[in-house]
């Protein structure tokens, strides 16, 4: 059984333009121990996805659809059955670290608290224990740096800081949203090994949402395309890659300006991003894809299997659109 | 090689903080965003500025414009100094010198209309001209960047982020600058828009023969634009040499650091690349180390690095480094 | 069909040469404005209270200083409300016309509010705004004034002043507007500080507008948000401040009168039993105020919808 199962999960706004659907039928599921990318433009709906199981959207936000953690539904579940899953077998890393930290509060105090209360340890061992959490993700003298306030820490160090709390409770699953989007490129770097060192160490299942195929290619086991709030692609990472099986993967792959690659001109994807107040009939992509019909502004092909553990979404053939 | 449009010599920002509950009397903290930097830029030509958070590039740019106070020299080609004009002497060259900004919808005025805005510098700089053959040029601006020139009565809210930065950039070019200083142009874009823009940039660049300076954080747009690369790091150069060699061939360790970090698109390469890491934070610019800069934080830094500031080499391919070469056996490098 | 029924329109776009009409915050901020049902409420009521004031004396059978001697020295008795003798409020113990003198009170009240909230959104804005953006030791100077102009005890200095220079309308105006602009330049001041390093204001300056036009073309459009708002909720703070002045008998001089006089007068009566003579004018005075509390929470909503 699959550690997170979601299953034709959608989110909807309701807002004064209107209602947005943020989220139309996603499903997706991830063993424990395995790493998977959501990857998508802003307004794709990635975020969301993770709040939804979280439990954490927007007052007018409504999720419908199911998500199954550890074969429990969570999905709009009563705070009493949400709340122990969602402190200790979940935890969430988001891009601003300093929304989440108590800025009046000490580092040791915080990452204590979470100890103290939801494992029922004492405070100076949960202090002890938060040392050893702080040196887990590499923060030099943790001892010493452990009494001092969050804006005392570098963009970097705060980003460690959130990892090694989020990690207190040992989780099962990890969920960090655009982790390194707020961080300089070599922060970055550091920030994305030490992610994956802890990942393995810790075997936890995670969850990296980002806009950032780069960060991706180097993180992830498998990876899901999401545009306009439905899937495109998921695929495992290697072949996504080599040979992505949709429009809007391959334009996003050549899109991206390289260092390891010369090149004039970009090939950028024409037109805007979907408007998500119009409930999107048919496949969102298709007002910017080059090999889309009059069909493809009417319905999308659900996601199908074509070839082993690599699914797409897409009314073409993959010789249509070769 | 032709006359440069614009060389900077020796530029320096100094701000001066006032901490909270300071006395007006106590002697100021300074802050040394920019310190000695310089660089020629030729006509038509594309200088590329990489740099972290602190690198000073914005406060550089920024100071090219007046619009930080700044010491050394900044000629343009007709032998004026940017630096030393007085406010009103200076209004002659901001029409020659425009700027395109990162944030493309805080950018533009909430409050009015895209004819309005793009119009403003046209205002300030041609005020002789009606109101028709300003509005003509509006439109045929907003053509120019893809836009639709019916649009000229819409407000920015209405347009999304790639378009509202062709709507930056139609403001900027529409008093036909000879030099365009875009500050971080498409790093709060999507990705498939980011490559609208820089494409747009490029062309535009090229057909009108503009000199651009091109700021951004992100090493790959900025090789995808640039002819030469300028790098930053805490208010000074590092490294500044043609792209083709500074991407190709880094010499300071600093480039090379900050290269084999980008991540790349494709898992194969992205595995092979060996990260050379940047040990420890950014020091305060406050309080910058002595001699080299980058020397808390390099490998190679032996006591000279401490004594003595690296000048940076007049050579085509400059490097301020008292080791400079390419990245040692043991560590790895990003494929060429 | 929905996407390419917008794709057929923009192809249409393209080549009409009409030029599309844009939505301003503006329209948008009046949309929102008028779907407050409480906001429009209490434009409807202030608009009624303000027609009735203006044009409500063709009704009324009595004006405001002729005292009907008939009920005069018999308020309590004869001078209740009634269609019949015209006295449509009651009369007031001299026996003067409370309807007549109520929409009289209420034109006051609203002018020394509308005016004071006037001078404090001229001055005001200008001051606060000139001082923010220009910054340094011209904000320094500027801001040290108004900290020492609000450190006077305001009300004194206006009884002062009325008691001085004798009790007068313009005196009235002078005192209130010499201080209603206090706040406004504070509140416009830190508004002008977050605006000043908006990236448009930068464009602004990178391109070569002049200061001053920079501050009137964008600073000043962007604060009408934040000024309308406090505007509107400053106008029944001057009608409470003048009530108060009247209530003390230092308000407007008979014949004349205004909201605050009237309910002081009928307060100091009501235990003859003339309850009419303190609840017409604080119905009036109530409702003035209620409407404009409503309207700018309303206008905040409208104009300011992330921070609700």
């Amino acid at each position: 059984m699959a550690l997170l199962e979601i299953t034709d999960l959608s989110v909807a706004f309701d807002t004064q333009e209107g209602v947005v659907n943020a989220v139309n039928g996603v499903t997706l599921a991830l063993d424990r121990g395995r790493t998977l990318g959501i990857v998508g433009e802003s307004g794709s709906g990635k975020s969301q996805i993770a709040f939804s199981v979280m439990g954490l959207l927007a007052k007018n936000g409504r999720a419908t659809g199911s998500v199954r953690f550890d074969g429990r539904e969570i999905l709009n579940a009563r705070p009493a059955v949400i709340n122990p899953i969602r402190a200790q077998k979940i935890a969430m890393v988001f891009q601003d670290p300093m929304t989440s930290l108590n800025p009046y509060m000490r580092i040791s105090d915080q990452m204590a608290e979470v100890l103290v209360h939801h494992k029922g340890i004492g405070k100076s061992e949960a202090v002890a224990e938060a040392v050893r959490m702080l040196d887990a993700v590499k923060i030099p003298d943790a001892a010493g740096r452990i009494r001092l306030y969050p804006h005392e820490f570098s963009g970097g160090m705060r980003q460690r800081v959130m990892i090694a709390m989020s990690l207190l409770c040992r989780p099962d699953l990890l969920i960090a949203d655009e982790p390194t989007t707020a961080l300089d490129v070599t922060v970055q770097a550091q920030i994305m090994t030490l992610l994956g060192e802890l990942q393995r160490d810790f075997g936890m299942a995670t969850v990296l949402i980002t806009h950032d195929l780069g960060v991706i290619a180097g993180f992830c086991e498998e990876v899901l395309v999401l545009y306009g709030g439905q899937v495109m692609e998921t695929s495992p990472t290697d072949p996504l890659f080599e040979s992505p099986a949709h429009p809007y993967t391959r334009g996003l792959l050549a899109a991206i300006p390289r260092v390891d690659q010369e090149g004039e001109e970009l090939d950028a994807i024409p037109g805007s991003p979907p408007n998500m107040t119009r409930a999107p009939k048919g496949c969102p992509f298709a007002p910017r894809c080059a090999f889309a019909g009059e069909d493809c502004l009417d319905h999308l092909a659900p996601l199908s299997e074509f070839s082993p553990g690599r699914f797409r979404a897409c009314n073409r053939s993959l010789e249509e659109i070769a | 090689m032709s006359q440069p449009l614009l060389s900077v010599e020796d530029l320096r920002v100094t701000f001066e903080l006032h901490r909270a509950g300071d006395l007006p009397w106590t002697r100021p903290r300074l802050l040394r965003a920019v310190s000695g930097v310089s660089f020629e830029l030729f006509p038509g030509e594309t200088l590329g500025i990489v740099g972290e958070s602190g690198s000073g590039k914005s406060t550089l740019a920024r100071a090219l414009v007046q619009m930080v106070p700044a010491t050394g020299r900044a000629v343009w080609q007709d032998g004026a100094d940017l630096i030393a004009l007085s406010r009103r002497a200076m209004l002659r060259y901001r029409a020659d010198i425009q700027m395109v900004f990162q944030d493309p919808l805080a950018s533009l005025d909430p409050r009015m209309t895209v004819g309005q805005i793009i119009a403003e510098p046209l205002r300030t700089h041609f005020r002789d001209l009606s109101e028709t053959e300003r509005k003509s040029r509006v439109k045929a601006m907003m053509d120019r960047v893809g836009l639709l020139p019916n649009q000229i009565n819409r407000y920015p809210h209405e347009f999304s982020g790639g378009q509202a930065q062709r709507i930056g950039i139609a403001r900027a070019l529409v008093v036909q600058p000879k030099l365009l200083i875009c500050d971080e142009p498409v790093s709060a874009l999507d990705v498939s828009i980011q490559a609208q823009v820089i494409n747009l940039l490029s062309e535009l660049q090229r057909d009108l023969g503009l000199a651009m300076i091109f700021i951004a954080h992100d090493l790959s747009v900025v090789k995808h634009i640039s002819d030469r690369v300028m790098v930053l790091y805490l208010g000074r150069t590092m490294e500044l040499a043609e792209s083709r060699a500074l991407y190709g061939d880094p010499q300071h360790p600093y480039t090379q650091a900050l290269l084999s970090a980008v991540p790349i698109p494709d898992p194969a390469a992205e595995r092979a690349k060996v990260v050379i890491p940047l040990e420890g934070d950014l020091p305060s610019p406050m309080n910058p180390p002595s001699g080299c800069v980058f020397r808390t934080r390099c490998a190679r830094a032996e006591d000279v690095c401490a004594e003595r500031r690296p000048e940076l080499t007049r050579a085509a391919h400059g490097v301020a480094c008292h080791f400079p070469g390419p990245v040692a056996a043991s560590a790895g490098r990003v494929p060429a | 069909m929905v996407i390419d029924a917008t794709r057929m329109k923009n192809l249409g776009d393209r080549f009409a040469e009409g030029e599309v009409r844009g939505r301003s915050l503006w329209a948008d901020a009046r949309r929102r404005f008028f779907r407050n049902k409480a906001a429009v409420g209490g434009l409807v009521m202030l608009a009624l209270i303000t027609l009735l004031a203006l044009f409500g004396d063709s009704l009324a059978q009595w004006s405001n200083e002729e005292i009907d001697f008939d009920v005069m020295g018999q308020a309590a008795q004869v001078g209740q409300p009634s269609i019949g003798n015209g006295h449509y409020f009651g009369t007031d113990d001299l026996g003067r016309d409370l309807y007549s003198r109520t929409l009289q009170g209420t034109r006051i009240s609203l002018m020394v509010g509308i005016v004071g909230s006037l001078i404090a959104v001229i001055v005001g804005t200008l001051y606060g705004a000139v001082s923010g953006y220009v910054g340094g030791r011209t904000d320094q100077i500027l801001m040290r004034t108004v900290d020492i102009l609000l450190a006077v005890p305001f009300m004194f200095v206006v009884i002062l002043l009325l008691v001085m220079f004798g009790r007068s309308l313009f005196m009235l105006f002078f005192g209130i507007g010499l201080m209603s602009w206090l706040n406004m330049a504070r509140i416009v001041r830190g508004q002008t500080l977050s605006l000043k390093h908006k990236e448009y204001v930068e464009a602004a300056q990178a391109t070569g507008v002049p200061t001053f036009t920079i501050i009137l073309r964008h600073i000043v459009p962007n604060l009408v948000g934040i000024v309308a708002v406090y505007a509107t909720l400053l106008v029944p703070e001057m009608i409470l401040i003048e009530s108060f002045i009247s209530f003390l008998g230092l308000g407007v001089q008979e014949p004349l009168t205004s909201l605050g006089a009237l309910i002081s007068e009928g307060a100091r009566t009501i235990y003859y039993g003339t309850t009419w003579q303190l609840l017409w004018p604080l119905a009036f005075f109530v409702a003035t105020l209620f409407s404009f509390f409503f309207i700018g929470d309303g206008l905040r909503d409208a104009l300011d919808p992330k921070d609700r």
